[in-house]
C-alpha cells in the first residue's frame, strides 16, 4: 500500500465499480431494448448464465475467447426468441415465462457446463491505461477490459440510434401502442420477437464477461443476481440507454463498496450498502409512480407500468 | 361468455340428451384444466425424453429413477414431503395476492427477514420459558415481519401506484442485504467463525418432527395454511369480494368495496405466509438464522403458483409434485452418472411448456359447453 494510503478506498471503488459493472451494461441494455419494444424479460438471469457457460465451453475448446462471446450471443439471441415467441400467444403472462425461462437457462447451463468447471479458458484481452504509474494498484485499477469499453459505445450508439433511425422510431412505436404499429403496418409481435432476441444476446455477452474476465472461471455460482437485477437497473435508468450504462457504474460501484471497506479495515455494516441501489431505485419508483398515470418515460405497452 | 349463451330462449333441448346435458356441462367444465394441464405435462416429459435420448441415456431408466428417488419409498416420500413443505407457503406468497390480479415475485424477502425476526424474537426468551412458548413467539414475529415487508408492496401499490412486481423484487435484494447486515453484526453469534449465524436455538426449543415420520411440523403448517388460504378465497365474502377487484378493479370500486383495504390485506396475509416459511426454515431445519434462508424457495414458490393456477389446494399437489423431482437429483447423478442439474431442466421444461398451455384454455370447444350445438 505505498503512495496510495486512504486514496485506496475511492480507487478500488473506482476500479470494482469498471469490473463488476460490465455485465450489468451488457444485461441491462440488452433489457432495455426489450421492454423498449413493450415486453419484459424476467429471464435473462437465466440466458446470462447460459451465455457464460457457452462462452466459456466455446473459448475452452477452440482457445479463442472471442468465438466464445459470439457462439454466447448466439445461444442468447436462441433464449430471446424461445421467449418472444411463447409470449406471443395470448392469455401468456410475460413474467412467469421470464422466470421459467431463468429456471431453464439456469438447469441447462448447470448441465452442460458440468466438463467445464475444471479446465481453464483463454480471457478476454484488457487495455493496460495505467502504464504512467509506477503504482500496481493504479496499474490494475485502469487495467480496462475491452468488453466495458464496447459496453460504454454500444450504450452511446443505442441512445442515438433509438432517437435518430428508422430501427429505433419502429422500436418505440411498436412499444409505445400496439394499435399504432398496426396502423403503420408493422407487426408488433416479430418485432417484440426481435427485440428480445437482440436483448437475449447482449445479455449472453454480460455472461461471457463473467466466465472470461472476471471472476474469470466457469462455476454454477458465477453470477450473483446480475440477470435478475436487469429489470430494476432499466426502470433506474427510465429506459435510457446511457442512464442505463451509469446506473450500472453505481450498481457495480455499490457493490465494490463493501470489499473496498473491509480493505481497510471498516468489517461491519457494509452490507448495507449492497442494499443502497434497490433503495434508490424503490424510491425513485415511489416518486415517480402515481395512481392516476402510468410511469413517466416508460414504454406505454409495458405490461409492468399498467 | 358469448353472445349465444346470453340469449333468452334457447331452443328445447332434445329428448334424450336433455338430462345428461347438465352433467356433462359440468364435466366439460372441470375437464379443462386437467386435460390441458395433462397434455402440457407429458409434452414437457417428451420434450425432456428428447433431450436426455440426445445425450445419450434412456429417458425410461430415468424416470424409473425418478420415481424411485421421489415416491419410491417411505424414506424418498419423507424426502419429497420435506422439500414440498417451504414451497406450500411460498407458493400461497403469490397465488394469494394473484387472485386480486398482482403479481408479486418478492417472497423470498419475505422468507428471509421472517427467519431473521423468528430468530431473533427467540434469543431472550429460550432458557426462561418452555418452548411451545418460544416457538409460537417466533411464528408470531416472523409473520408480522414477512406481513409488513409484502404488505408495504400492496400499500405502494394501492396509495402510490407502484408496480408491485418490481418493487417487491427490488424489496427481495433489500432484505437479502438486511439480513446479511443482522447476521453479521447486531445478532452474530461470536462462534459462528465460517458461517456467520445467529445464535443457535439449543435442541429442545427446535420444532420437532410429525410422530412417526423424518418430516417436520412444517408440512403440517403449509398444508393447514392452503386450506385455510383456499376457504378465505372460496368461502367468505372478503375472498369473493377479492376475486371481484381481480376481475376488474373499476367494477370493484363503483360496487362500494373497500379495494385499498383487500389489496393490503391480502399483500399482509401473503407475507406473512412467506415470513412463516422463514420461521419454519430456522425453528425446524436450521437452528438459527444464516445465509441458508436464501435458498431460493420465494421463486420457486412463484412457479408452484402459478402451475397450481393460483388455486390454494392445488399447490399442495404440485409443491408435492416439485418436491419428489428435486429429490430425486441425488439417486440420478449416482446412478446415471448425470448432472444433478438434471433435475432443474426437467423443471425448467415443465414450467415453460405448463405456462405456454395457458395459450389453450377456453380454444377447445368441447371444454366450452357455450359453444356446444344445441340438437333440436
Amino acid at each position: 500500500m505505498e503512495g496510495i494510503g486512504i486514496w485506496g478506498v475511492p480507487l478500488a471503488i473506482f476500479a470494482g465499480a469498471i469490473r463488476v459493472s460490465t455485465p450489468f451494461i451488457f444485461v441491462s441494455l440488452g433489457e432495455s431494448i426489450t421492454e423498449r419494444s413493450g415486453r419484459i424479460n424476467l429471464g435473462l438471469e437465466g440466458t446470462l448464465v447460459f451465455g457464460a457457460m457457452t462462452a466459456y465451453a466455446v473459448a475452452v475448446m477452440s482457445n479463442s475467447p472471442w468465438l466464445g462471446v459470439l457462439a454466447a450471443m448466439a445461444t442468447g439471441a436462441v433464449f430471446g426468441l424461445i421467449h418472444g415467441f411463447i409470449c406471443k400467444f395470448p392469455k401468456v403472462n410475460d413474467i412467469a415465462i421470464g422466470i421459467a425461462m431463468m429456471q431453464f437457462g439456469l438447469g441447462l447451463a448447470f448441465f452442460l457446463g458440468k466438463p467445464f468447471i475444471q479446465p481453464v479458458a483463454p480471457h478476454l484481452p484488457s487495455i493496460a491505461l495505467g502504464g504512467w504509474s509506477s503504482s500496481p494498484q493504479i496499474q490494475s485499477a485502469l487495467n480496462i477490459n475491452v468488453l466495458f469499453i464496447i459496453g460504454a459505445l454500444l450504450a452511446v450508439a443505442l441512445w442515438w440510434a433509438f432517437k435518430n433511425t428508422r430501427v429505433g422510431l419502429i422500436l418505440r412505436v411498436v412499444g409505445d401502442s400496439s394499435d399504432a404499429a398496426r396502423a403503420m403496418g408493422l407487426n408488433p409481435d416479430t418485432v417484440r420477437l426481435l427485440a428480445t432476441a437482440v436483448g437475449g444476446s447482449l445479455a449472453a455477452v454480460g455472461g461471457a464477461y463473467l466466465s472470461l474476465f472476471y471472476p474469470g472461471s466457469w462455476n454454477e455460482g458465477i453470477s450473483s443476481g446480475q440477470g435478475l437485477m436487469a429489470v430494476a437497473l432499466v426502470i433506474f435508468a427510465r429506459w435510457n440507454p446511457i442512464g442505463c450504462f451509469l446506473a450500472a457504474l453505481l450498481f457495480g460501484g455499490a457493490g465494490a463498496l463493501g470489499p473496498a471497506l473491509q480493505s481497510v479495515g471498516v468489517t461491519q455494516g457494509y452490507y448495507l450498502f449492497y442494499a443502497a441501489p434497490y433503495v434508490l431505485t424503490l424510491v425513485i419508483l415511489v416518486v415517480t409512480s402515481s395512481p392516476t398515470r402510468s410511469l413517466a418515460g416508460a414504454p406505454g405497452a409495458l405490461s409492468i407500468t399498467k | 361468455m358469448t353472445i349465444e349463451a346470453n340469449i333468452p330462449t334457447l331452443p328445447p333441448l332434445s329428448a334424450q340428451s336433455g338430462n345428461l346435458r347438465p352433467i356433462l356441462e359440468w364435466l366439460a367444465r372441470r375437464a379443462e384444466p386437467v386435460a390441458i394441464s395433462l397434455g402440457a405435462i407429458l409434452t414437457g416429459l417428451a420434450l425432456f425424453s428428447i433431450f436426455i435420448t440426445v445425450v445419450g441415456k434412456s429417458p425410461i431408466d430415468l424416470f424409473k429413477l425418478m420415481y424411485t428417488g421421489g415416491f419410491g419409498s417411505w424414506f424418498s416420500i419423507q424426502n419429497s414431503l420435506s422439500r414440498a413443505a417451504p414451497l406450500l407457503l411460498t407458493a400461497l406468497c403469490v397465488a394469494l395476492p394473484a387472485r386480486l390480479g398482482l403479481v408479486i415475485i418478492g417472497g423470498e424477502g419475505a422468507v428471509v427477514l421472517g427467519g431473521v425476526a423468528a430468530a431473533a424474537a427467540a434469543l431472550p426468551l429460550t432458557g426462561s420459558v418452555s418452548p411451545i412458548i418460544v416457538l409460537v413467539v417466533m411464528a408470531i414475529a416472523g409473520m408480522i415481519m414477512g406481513g409488513i415487508w409484502i404488505g408495504m408492496v400492496g400499500v405502494l401499490r394501492h396509495y402510490r401506484g407502484v408496480n408491485e412486481t418490481i418493487a417487491s423484487l427490488l424489496m427481495a435484494y433489500i432484505a437479502i442485504a438486511l439480513m446479511n447486515h443482522f447476521i453479521e453484526g447486531p445478532l452474530r453469534d461470536p462462534a459462528s467463525l465460517n458461517k456467520p449465524s445467529t445464535t443457535p436455538l439449543p435442541a429442545e426449543y427446535m420444532l420437532g418432527s410429525i410422530p412417526g415420520m423424518d418430516v417436520n411440523w412444517g408440512l403440517v403448517i403449509g398444508i393447514l395454511a392452503c386450506i385455510v388460504s383456499w376457504i378465505l378465497i372460496e368461502a367468505t365474502s372478503f375472498g369473493f369480494a377479492a376475486r371481484i377487484a381481480g376481475g376488474n378493479v373499476r367494477a370493484a370500486q363503483i360496487q362500494g368495496l373497500p379495494v385499498g383495504r383487500l389489496i393490503v390485506g391480502f399483500t399482509a396475509l401473503a407475507g406473512s405466509f412467506a415470513g412463516l416459511a422463514g420461521m419454519v426454515e430456522v425453528a425446524a431445519v436450521q437452528g438459527s438464522a444464516n445465509a441458508s434462508l436464501a435458498a431460493g424457495y420465494g421463486y420457486t414458490g412463484i412457479l408452484v403458483a402459478f402451475l397450481a393456477r393460483h388455486n390454494p389446494l392445488a399447490i399442495i399437489p404440485v409443491a408435492i409434485l416439485l418436491g419428489g423431482i428435486d429429490a430425486s437429483g441425488g439417486l440420478i447423478q449416482r446412478r446415471m452418472g448425470l448432472p444433478d442439474a438434471t433435475v432443474l431442466v426437467l423443471q425448467g421444461t415443465l414450467f415453460v411448456v405448463i405456462l405456454f398451455c395457458e395459450t389453450f384454455y377456453g380454444r377447445f370447444k368441447i371444454f366450452n359447453p357455450d359453444l356446444w350445438k344445441r340438437t333440436a
